[in-house]
């Protein structure tokens, strides 16, 4: 199933436990665990691509794939039986050094047992967790909030009461079990494909409807007495890296806000994805343990620290902003390099950009790389993207926002006018959606897309016609783009900044004028964006938002927000707008 | 660089030169003695002690103390925010220096930067910096209006990948004129500011309205003007995502028609000039 492993059976407490081994294992141990109902086999993906690094540990849990049952069945499965499992198994296969453990779901339920209980110490370096509490600190999370019930909490209560129906359901006798066994065990694969967006083929296995039943032991076993009578002193004696995502239909992100007092060394990360991670985000999870674990190794135990805003979530991304050099892009690189995100910086001058990467550099993107290209160069941006593939990897942001202003009435803008603000507005966006969001679809583990729009895409204005056409078609590909990468778990999200003090004022073309006069017009418009001084940090701010929160059109500055409002609803007077002649 | 100035010029500048120099080597005492834990206040108070001991009576401005993200003015709005806080100084945390001590009628106003321990960005913004000096006295000597300079030294800006926080100062100046003042037995000062200093600004600003130019160098129409000979205390703040850096050093301006005479910054051994210098 798993290929290249080496396969080895350990005895202990009466069972037989299926281990398997991948990578060199003089490298540092990392040990993954699976969840409910699963066998090791979700871990594939990861523990292939982890296994270029690490000695790589994989086992199937008592009752589940290849590992034997406990008999009976009925307390087979406490919290205390799976940890001596587990000191059997790193006994096995790392009898002198510590281990890294990963758990996913009912795997890092027990882990956080194995963590903070005193038999494992000194046997744990690090902790990967994602999906699964632990059950002493679930305990006290629902004490807490039954002790002092504010609306808040009660709210979180009853949402989390909501989420756990599954785990009602198993408790009852033998109806589980006959489901699993009968029509459930059969349907669980589409369920999963559909529901849960796992990409289908070799997972899950055979044994699942077996995985099943017997895993229904593991809540009867333990939820119960757990959560009556939490322990006082579940307290983590080792790192803990803890990965929640964010659309998980079984846990709430909420469970997790008092970990900092259990957790003295914690590192916190976020994904925008569902329950089955492992299946769903390998790349990223991959990324995320190998750091951790470098940075343990290395004898850094300190948590790595965020150094922005939304660090949990775009720490160690792989981030590519257009039009990089100046205004709105190079602000947004510098959001995206403070949250930890490696930033590469596109711009047609190459001296800006190499600015932008180097400034990244100082304010906590951990690489960052300046790229010289002109966004409306097919070619160019072709090469683009096929280095960026190999050299830096597959892109989690996007940020289309190279773009060019020109103004003047529509007789005087001529065809190379046109030619010039289409080719860089509407064809760099294209570009880039196209050859950078095939490949985030082709992966096939999400991904954001921003583009650059403008208030102008539903402000008409006679002083602006190709700037306004370019933007409109940006702010609709947008739209259509995000109605069919929804189903890859790719967002699409267009900002429409107002009046923002950047320079594309003094690069800004006047059709119909002379140089001259061009010259003042330029002036005069910087001038007055100065006066309305809105800075590009805040639109950058707005952008990381929209790429948070999945947003689909974002106006920012109060003009802006105030347009699109009367695009809606008095589509008249904002025409009636557009009659007026700009004051330049 | 030297400058050669006449004679009676060189007298008069002495004074200034000698106040700037000290001003200067407050700012390198008290920056010594920061520690983790020091207040804004604290830091304020130890450089007026400083200046006092050693005569220093009256003052343009009090002296100011920034550290942290308040070395860039972040939300800032009203001036009072300008005024030292119980924020407490941390290890890595930028901080400046500003004070304007007056000695024997001449004035100074210097800033100075630096961190408690290392910070990278602030060191990049201080480096920077230099060409924002450079820029300044080219420009100056050039005769250029000095609302054009502004917007050049904007662009600069810019183009670093900075913003401009000058901007945050009242009227939003980067530089402004300072003077010989009088001696009185009582300096009182009025928001910070001494009395008698903003008495000379106030008497410079009416002059100057009525022959068309202003002793504050500022982004507005009123600074549309060539540079005015005398002393300009410049300014120039460069803010980058919470950190901020600035240096202030005195500007004289003659109506020499030597270029090099015509500007020139009052005293070259200052210590950003000197880091720049061991840099190169």
């Amino acid at each position: 199933m798993l290929k290249g492993a080496r396969e080895r059976r350990v005895r202990t407490g009466g069972i037989e436990l299926c281990v398997a081994e991948l990578g060199d294992a003089g490298q540092p141990t990392v040990v993954l665990v699976h969840g409910y109902p699963d066998s090791k086999e979700v871990w594939s993906e990861v523990a292939g691509r982890l296994a270029e690094h690490f000695h790589v540990v994989l086992y199937d849990v008592r009752g589940h794939g290849r590992s034997t049952a406990p008999k009976p069945l009925r307390g087979g499965f406490t919290l205390e039986k799976l940890t001596d499992d587990f000191l059997a198994v790193i006994d096995a296969v790392s009898p002198g050094r510590p281990v890294h453990l990963v758990g996913h779901d009912w795997g890092s339920v027990q882990s956080w047992e194995f963590v903070t209980v005193a038999r494992t110490e000194g046997r744990i370096a690090s902790f990967t967790s994602m999906s699964g509490p632990c059950l002493d600190h679930f305990g006290h999370w629902i004490d807490q909030r039954l002790r002092k019930p504010t609306p808040r909490r009660v709210g979180q209560l009853l949402g989390q009461g909501a989420k756990s129906w599954y785990v009602y359901a198993l408790h009852t006798p033998v109806l589980p079990e006959l489901a699993w066994r009968g029509p459930l065990g059969k349907r669980w694969p589409r369920i999963l494909e559909r529901v849960e967006k796992v990409p289908g083929g070799d997972y899950p296995t055979s044994s699942l409807p077996q995985d099943a039943a017997h895993g229904a032991w593991l809540y009867r076993d333990n939820v119960r007495a757990r959560l009556r009578h939490p322990r006082p002193d579940a307290h983590a004696h080792a790192p803990v890296q803890l990965i929640t995502p964010l659309d998980d239909a079984f846990l709430s992100e909420r469970l997790y806000d008092d970990l900092d007092r259990w957790v003295p060394r914690l590192t916190r990360r976020t994904l925008p994805a569902k329950h089955w991670i492992p299946r769903t985000r390998p790349d990223q999870l991959t990324a995320w343990i190998t750091e951790f674990v470098r940075s343990v190794e290395d004898g850094r135990p300190e948590p790595v620290k965020p150094t922005g805003k939304y660090a949990d979530r775009f720490g160690g991304q792989l981030v590519l902003v257009t039009g990089a050099g100046s205004g709105i892009g190079r602000a947004t690189a510098f959001a995206f390099a403070e949250a930890g995100a490696r930033v590469i910086a596109v711009d047609r001058d190459a001296e800006s950009a190499a600015r932008t990467a180097e400034l990244s550099r100082l304010i906590g993107a951990p690489e960052a790389w300046p790229e010289t290209v002109d966004v409306s160069d097919e070619q160019a941006m072709e090469k683009l993207a096929d280095k960026v593939a190999t050299q830096y990897g597959v892109l989690d942001v996007l940020v289309n926002n190279a773009g060019i202003g020109l103004g003047g009435s529509f007789f005087d803008t001529t065809p190379e006018d046109w030619k010039k603000v289409l080719d860089v507005n509407l064809w760099g966006v294209i570009h880039g959606c196209r050859l950078f969001g095939r490949q985030m679809a082709e992966r096939g583990q999400g991904g954001h897309i921003v583009n650059t729009a403008s208030a102008a895409a539903y402000q008409p204005s006679k002083a602006l016609p190709a700037y306004s056409t370019s933007k409109a078609a940006v702010l609709m590909l947008s739209e259509c783009l995000r109605a069919e990468l929804a189903g890859r778990g790719i967002g699409v999200s267009a900002i429409c900044p107002g009046f923002v003090n950047t320079n594309i004022t003094s690069t800004a073309r006047f059709a119909g004028v002379d140089a001259e006069e061009e010259k003042r017009r330029q002036k005069r418009t910087a001038r007055l964006y100065g006066l309305r001084n809105y800075p590009p940090e805040k639109v950058a701010d707005a952008i990381r938002r929209a790429v948070v929160r999945n947003q689909a059109v974002v106006p920012v500055t109060p003009e802006a927000r105030g347009a699109h409002l009367m695009s809606r609803f008095t589509p008249r007077a904002l025409r009636a707008i557009a009659r007026l002649e700009p004051p330049l | 660089m030297t400058t050669a100035w006449s004679g009676e010029l060189s007298a008069r500048l002495r004074g200034f030169r000698e106040v700037q120099r000290l001003a200067y080597e407050c700012a390198e005492a008290v920056a010594a003695q920061l520690r983790p834990g020091v207040t804004e206040r604290e830091a304020a108070r130890m450089q007026r002690a400083w200046l006092r001991e050693r005569g220093v009576r009256d003052w343009f401005h009090l002296p100011f103390a920034w550290f942290g993200d308040r070395t860039a003015f972040v939300n800032f709005r009203v001036p009072l925010q300008f005024f030292p806080t119980d924020r407490r100084l941390e290890p890595g945390m930028p901080f400046i220096l500003d004070m304007a001590p007056v000695l024997d009628g001449c004035t100074a106003d210097i800033g100075y930067s630096g961190s408690l321990g290392a910070n990278p960005v602030q060191e990049r913004l201080m480096a920077d910096l230099e060409a924002h000096r450079d820029l300044i006295l080219r420009e100056v000597r050039e005769r250029r209006p000095l609302r054009t300079i502004y917007e050049d030294v904007d662009r600069l800006m810019v183009r670093q990948g900075y913003a401009n926080r000058h901007r945050a100062y009242p009227f939003g100046v980067i530089a402004h004129k300072v003077d010989r003042v009088k001696q009185r037995r009582f300096s009182p000062h009025l928001f910070g500011f001494g009395a008698q200093s903003l008495k000379g600004l106030a008497s410079d600003a009416l002059h100057g309205h009525r022959e068309g130019w202003s002793p504050l160098w500022s982004p507005y129409r009123f600074s549309d003007h060539p540079p005015r000979p005398g002393l300009w205390a410049v300014e120039p703040h460069l803010g980058f995502r919470g950190t901020g850096a600035k240096f202030e050093e005195i500007l004289v301006v003659t109506d020499s028609g030597d270029p090099e005479e015509s500007a020139f910054w009052l005293d070259d051994d200052l210590p950003h000039v000197r880091r720049w210098a061991k840099e190169m």
